[in-house]
């Protein structure tokens, strides 16, 4: 659906996307490098089990709920990625803890 | 972080770093907190760590932040990024959330600078993976250059849809198709404001600049276009519109809509301050006196949550608002204040003398905003359809509250935010009624969601 820039050579950083490694921008978010990665959908609804994706990109719409690092619920558009990151979809309400 | 602060502002668009710059330079302890990773905003985003390529990319405007956002930094202001806000209340009492910590903290003032969001409007087809907001699209182009791979369609209406387009073009995407929903007469009842638009040309001559450059590279520019739907198996493949009475499709894996931006209104009902519906700008506003105090003493509201008015007027409206919070604080006298003020006012009202025209050009038609199709989702985050929204007001629940407790509608992890426009103007259609004051979702804190966790990490002493 998205891609990265091919004239730039932007400083990267490696993270795990559904147990995939990519390479993404350094200054990149969580939610910009799944949407170029691909995977389709983001989560999966609690209601209705019907699959969704990152809709405003600013925080409000919380369309692009995820789980990061273990933790479910993070808005995947507020997160910048970091070096190992594991980022999951998350199926309905996410694992608990 | 301190836990007071005599200026508070929240949001690191151009309203808060102006402010918090003018505040600084007086001398006041000023504090700026931000949901974002770095200053500037939605309109300024990424500005500090953007490469010099893409900034030819996005155009003139978006360099201005370079300044503002360096004038900030420069300052003595404190930046308190990754900071979201989930309460507010009338004792200027801030409930913040860092680093899954949360905290109150309080303020003599606060200045509530937040900005707008686009505007949902909900059409058939809008949950599906593939269709996004114009502007999140340009978030993504913004931060990391990131662009569409295999063409997009552009649907709506508003003048980001067209900057978006020219950025994209700049970038060499494939735009399939810019489909315009705003109706053909709108451009008659824009006419009579015209003259008052031309003095401020400039934002003219570039809106048919960039319509004309979108002409000429070919990409149809399709006018009178209704009943936009998303179509496919759990992810977008195709899109259908209405047009002269006839049903058009385009096969695209990406839509991004835009239908203009509204003001982000949920801190400043959380705090009590008077909201009333804007006809014009057919959304819900704080009503703010001419420094952008509210109804609620001690709180000030500039920018677009204001009411739209856009980057420029932000700014200057940022800076009243601090002349009148250090006048109050006792740190310049009413003459200073006065004078400062005179040059803000004088730019705001040039920079102003284009909304009217704007209004009106992109004025959405009311089947549009209230007519929505039974079975389209209304609110994302509990699923629920205009059609139950409409059972519900049969039934006698006729004011958005109530069709929130019965349905769970405006109750998801948005907190209403996407769903909160459409639910009232649906019942607004129901009853025959206009949209009024009142139409919406009371709002309560938290804001946002918070775990019982995060909740319980105000009270540290009280854990083990």
């Amino acid at each position: 659906m998205f891609k990265f820039p091919q004239e730039d050579n932007p400083d990267t950083v490696t993270v795990t996307i559904e147990g995939s490694e990519v390479s993404v921008p350094r200054n990149c978010s969580v939610a910009a490098a799944v949407l170029v990665s691909a995977i389709g959908h983001t989560r999966t609804t609690p209601v209705s089990n019907s699959p969704r994706a990152p809709l405003c990109m600013m925080g409000v719409c919380y369309e692009c709920l995820m789980v990061i690092d273990g933790q479910a619920n993070r808005r995947a558009c507020q997160e910048t990625v970091r070096e190992g990151m594991r980022i999951e979809r998350q199926q309905g309400v996410g694992p608990t803890r | 972080m301190k836990a007071h602060y005599p200026l508070l502002i929240i949001g690191a668009g151009p309203a808060g770093l102006s402010a918090a710059i003018v505040a600084a330079e007086h001398g006041l302890d000023v504090a700026v907190i931000d949901d974002q990773a770095a200053p500037g905003g939605q309109i300024y985003r990424a500005i500090e760590s953007i490469s010099p390529e893409r900034i030819k990319q996005l155009g003139g405007d978006y360099q201005r932040g370079h300044e503002l956002v360096a004038q900030f930094r420069a300052s003595s202001a404190e930046y308190h990024p990754h900071t979201s806000v989930w309460s507010l209340n009338d004792r200027q009492e801030i409930g913040i959330l860092t680093q899954d910590q949360t905290r109150i903290i309080t303020a003599d003032h606060v200045l509530l600078a937040n900005g707008a969001m686009e505007r949902p409007i909900p059409f058939k087809g809008w949950t599906l993976p593939g269709v996004m907001n114009a502007g999140a699209g340009q978030v993504m182009f913004k931060q990391a250059g990131i662009i569409p791979e295999d063409g997009v369609v552009m649907a709506g209406s508003g003048p980001l849809l067209l900057l978006l387009a020219w950025q994209y073009l700049h970038a060499g995407v494939k735009i399939r198709a810019l489909l315009d929903t705003s109706p053909y007469n709108n451009l008659l009842r824009a006419l009579p404001h015209l003259p008052r638009a031309l003095m401020a040309h400039h934002y003219i001559t570039r809106g048919l600049h960039y319509q004309n450059m979108i002409k000429l590279a070919g990409v149809p520019i399709i006018k009178g276009v209704s009943r936009l739907s998303a179509h496919g198996d759990n992810k977008l493949e195709k899109i259908s519109y209405r047009r002269h009475g006839k049903t058009h499709e385009i096969e695209t894996d990406l839509l991004l809509v835009h239908f203009g931006v509204v003001p982000q209104t949920h801190l400043s009902r959380a705090a009590g301050c008077r909201h009333s519906w804007d006809n014009n700008q057919q959304c819900l506003r704080p009503q703010l006196d001419e420094w952008g105090a509210t109804s609620q003493p001690g709180l000030f509201i500039a920018g677009d949550n204001a009411g739209i008015g856009g980057a420029r007027t932000a700014e200057h409206a940022g800076r009243l608002a601090a002349f009148q919070v250090l006048f109050q604080q006792g740190i310049i006298d009413q003459a200073q204040r006065d004078r400062e003020a005179n040059k803000d006012r004088k730019w705001m009202r040039d920079d102003l003398h284009i909304r009217p025209f704007l209004e009106k050009l992109f004025r959405h038609p009311w089947g549009l905003l209230a007519k929505t199709d039974d079975d389209t989702i209304v609110c994302r985050c509990e699923e629920i359809t205009a059609g139950q929204i409409r059972a519900e007001f049969q039934h006698g629940h006729e004011a958005s509250n109530q069709v929130k407790f019965i349905t769970r509608s405006g109750m998801g992890p948005c907190q209403g935010r996407q769903c909160m426009l459409a639910v009232a103007h649906i019942l607004a259609n129901e009853s025959n009624q206009p949209m009024h004051d009142d139409a919406f979702y009371k709002v309560r804190p938290p804001v946002t969601p918070l775990t019982l966790g995060q909740l319980a990490s105000l009270y540290p002493e009280e854990q083990e």
